[in-house]
């Protein structure tokens, strides 16, 4: 039982991470490699804030998100649009977007470094733990899982019951279809890549909470939000938020059960099986 | 990344001060080349990085090194080696033959002073390591003549610990159930292999032991299993993301020991301002003797000049090892390497550390193993030699 849910806690943060790769590469196709350092800059706002000023993460959510959401909408305006109009096709597009944000996360690791300075951060925010079904939790994961189902779930009612939400699916399905039904793709893309920088600089200042940063740490989680988005399926949040849970549960049951040596090659070893038997993810569709 | 605007600024702020002399002589052109980014950055911001700032700064304030009576300020050159070995070599290289440096010091940690190594003795360099923990000083040092060690051996950093608890254990203080858990990394392997058996020898019982990847997100798995083997001391060869994770997960799981054992980081004043009182009794590898003047007025220069404290462990030994430079220099009027490696190897050196006499292998022989936060102050309990060691504490939980 402690194992399922430590693994659903690890799988809520796992979600934080990816959720926002996801939109913005289902939607605004672009393969953003400076995911990771959004979200470190997310976790050093928290930092900042919670030192500087005692204000709590969780408070810090709503600073962090219009500002990650206005920095995010600038960087696609600037640096992505241009790319976007230029490209041929689809892959052209990815090729030169996964340079591009190459060279923006070199960028954003120096800003932090020249900000920030190089040192570790980490602050004690809820340290302590939780009982549930008589086994320990730390709490601030608690407060992380809860701020990913709500951060995820009103993300999904969002894309799903909403007129907005309705567009930037059809955007991530079809984009040369969905301009013929009157919607406007470039705006929406830049939307939907500002809501994935906001969701992602949140999910950073939940995690700093518990994890410890540093400027060069954001592509370890760049990395781990590819494998999710690809397992889960390109342009699926369901999708997303499973595989996050999967992998998080996976990872604790081989910690807990074999060795925790062997959590990286359980990760790896999931990725490819899905790579293998269901090339397009979880919830992807069938390139027709 | 080249930062030499400022420091010329500075040189030249302090130039004009000290008119004269000064005015005359070319700078000494110091080259430093450690982490600002990559793996080891946040370690090496800490402990490497001021040490320059503030000897360079306080060498200047005094009007430069006197080099056979003339006085001479020192510039620094600093690149980013990226926590990358071939970018260290690199940049090595590039001070020796561009920047024409006059001296280049010893690059950050273990792995990238061995990579630094081979290039330093071509240039004839000497190569005052601090922050290299190995077993392979007599081997080392044999192949470079000029590599210097100051950190001691990662056997005896082990051993120590084994032998503070072996203490413990014979007073009856704690009982001799051990968990022990390394990262899965050079450091953290090689210390655990060596503890193992230490450990064993001393009539320790090991109840639980696991590695875990560098990284790795969620160390809540590894504390509960240590948790339920019931182990009377709690021992981590860690790095410090996990140092710090490890602290906040026996915090959650109320890990109930007597002695909790984390290695790097734990020695940073980060570390207590992170977890403030229960920090109290935790103990880590390194250590530093609080009781000692010299390190103390250390430590407020330190903090002045950087506006950061520096730790208690390698800072002090990297300042040193510039106060050996510095010595050498001055006392052997010249900045002929040859002569300055022959200056190091024959003489003792006072430095904010205590004495330093290096043995025939290069090695400083005296060194903290164990340090014990108490009371706010991380204090060395246990040394090869270093005099104000205070006596161990139980931990007594995480309030």
């Amino acid at each position: 039982m402690d194992i399922i849910i430590t693994g659903l806690l690890l799988g809520g943060t796992y979600a934080l991470i990816a959720t926002g790769l996801n939109l913005q590469y289902g939607v605004a196709r672009i393969m953003n490699l400076a995911n990771g350092e959004m979200l470190v800059v997310g976790g050093f706002t928290a930092f900042a804030l919670y030192t500087g000023a005692g204000i709590s993460p969780v408070l810090t959510l709503f600073i962090v998100a219009p500002i990650a959401y206005a920095l995010n909408w600038a960087i696609y305006r600037v640096m992505l649009r241009p790319l976007v109009k230029r490209a041929k096709s689809r892959g052209m597009l990815e090729q030169e977007s996964i340079l591009t944000t190459f060279g923006l996360s070199f960028t954003m690791v120096g800003l932090m470094l020249w900000i920030f300075g190089g040192s570790y951060f980490k602050y004690s925010f809820l340290a302590r733990p939780f009982v549930l079904f008589g086994d320990n939790y730390g709490l601030n994961r608690i407060v992380a899982f809860l701020c990913a189902v709500i951060i995820c779930g009103v993300l999904y009612l969002w894309l799903n019951h909403s007129r907005a939400g309705m567009a930037i699916r059809a955007v991530a399905v079809s984009p040369e279809s969905a301009r013929l039904v009157g919607i406007d793709v470039p705006k929406l893309s830049a939307h939907a890549f500002a809501i994935g920088g906001a969701v992602t600089a949140m999910g950073g200042a939940v995690i700093s909470t518990f994890l410890t940063l540093d400027a060069s740490t954001g592509v370890i989680f760049t990395m781990k939000a590819l494998i999710i988005v690809i397992m889960g399926g390109v342009g699926d949040i369901r999708g997303t938020i499973i595989a996050a849970l999967i992998l998080g549960v996976g990872e604790t049951l081989v910690a807990s059960l074999i060795n925790p040596g062997l959590t990286l090659a359980a990760a790896y070893g999931m990725f490819i099986l899905i790579l293998l038997f269901r090339p397009q993810g979880l919830f992807g569709r069938k390139p027709t | 990344m080249k930062r030499r605007t400022a420091l010329k600024a500075a040189v030249a702020a302090s130039a004009i001060v000290w008119a004269g002399a000064a005015f005359a002589a070319d700078p000494i052109i110091v080259g430093a080349v450690a982490p600002k980014t990559g793996g080891l950055a946040g370690g090496s911001v800490v402990t490497h990085w001021p040490n320059i700032q503030l000897w360079a700064g306080e060498v200047n304030a005094r009007g430069g090194l006197n080099v056979g009576g003339e006085m001479r300020l020192v510039e620094v050159i600093e690149y980013d080696d990226q926590t990358n070995p071939a970018e260290t070599i690199k940049a090595i290289t590039r001070l020796a033959t561009q920047d024409n440096a006059d001296i280049i010091l010893a690059p950050y940690s273990t792995g990238l002073n061995i990579a630094a190594a081979p290039i330093m003795d071509k240039l004839g360099f000497p190569q005052i390591t601090s922050t290299a923990a190995t077993d392979q000083v007599g081997e080392l040092s044999k192949q470079f003549p000029n590599m210097y060690f100051l950190l001691g051996s990662s056997s005896a950093l082990a051993n120590g610990a084994v032998n503070v608890m072996a203490e413990m254990r014979d007073k009856g203080e704690i009982g001799s159930r051990i968990a022990m858990v390394n990262v899965a990394d050079a450091f953290g392997i090689e210390l655990a292999a060596v503890a193992k058996p230490s450990f064993e020898a001393a009539g320790f019982e090991i109840v639980y032991e696991t590695s875990y990847p560098l990284g790795t997100q969620d160390l809540s798995p590894i504390m509960k299993a240590a948790k339920a083997a019931e182990p009377d001391a709690f021992v981590a060869w860690s790095y410090p993301p996990d140092t710090f994770g490890l602290t906040e997960q026996a915090m959650i799981e109320d890990l109930n020991v007597k002695v909790f054992y984390t290695a790097v980081a734990t020695a940073f004043p980060a570390y207590s301002a992170v977890f403030g009182p229960a920090a109290e009794g935790v103990m880590g590898i390194g250590g530093v003797n609080n009781g000692s003047a010299d390190f103390l007025d250390y430590a407020a220069r330190h903090e002045a000049a950087t506006g950061q404290k520096p730790d208690y462990w390698a800072s002090g030994m990297m300042y040193a090892s510039l106060q050996i430079l510095e010595q050498s220099i001055e006392a052997s009027g010249t900045l002929d390497m040859a002569v300055i490696n022959q200056y190091i190897k024959d003489h003792s050196f006072e430095t904010v550390m205590g004495t330093i006499d290096f043995d025939e292998n290069n090695n400083n022989a005296s060194y903290w193993t164990v340090g014990q936060w108490q009371g706010g102050e991380f204090r060395g309990i246990a040394s090869t030699g270093r005099d104000g060691a205070v006596a161990p504490v139980l931990k007594n939980g995480w309030k």
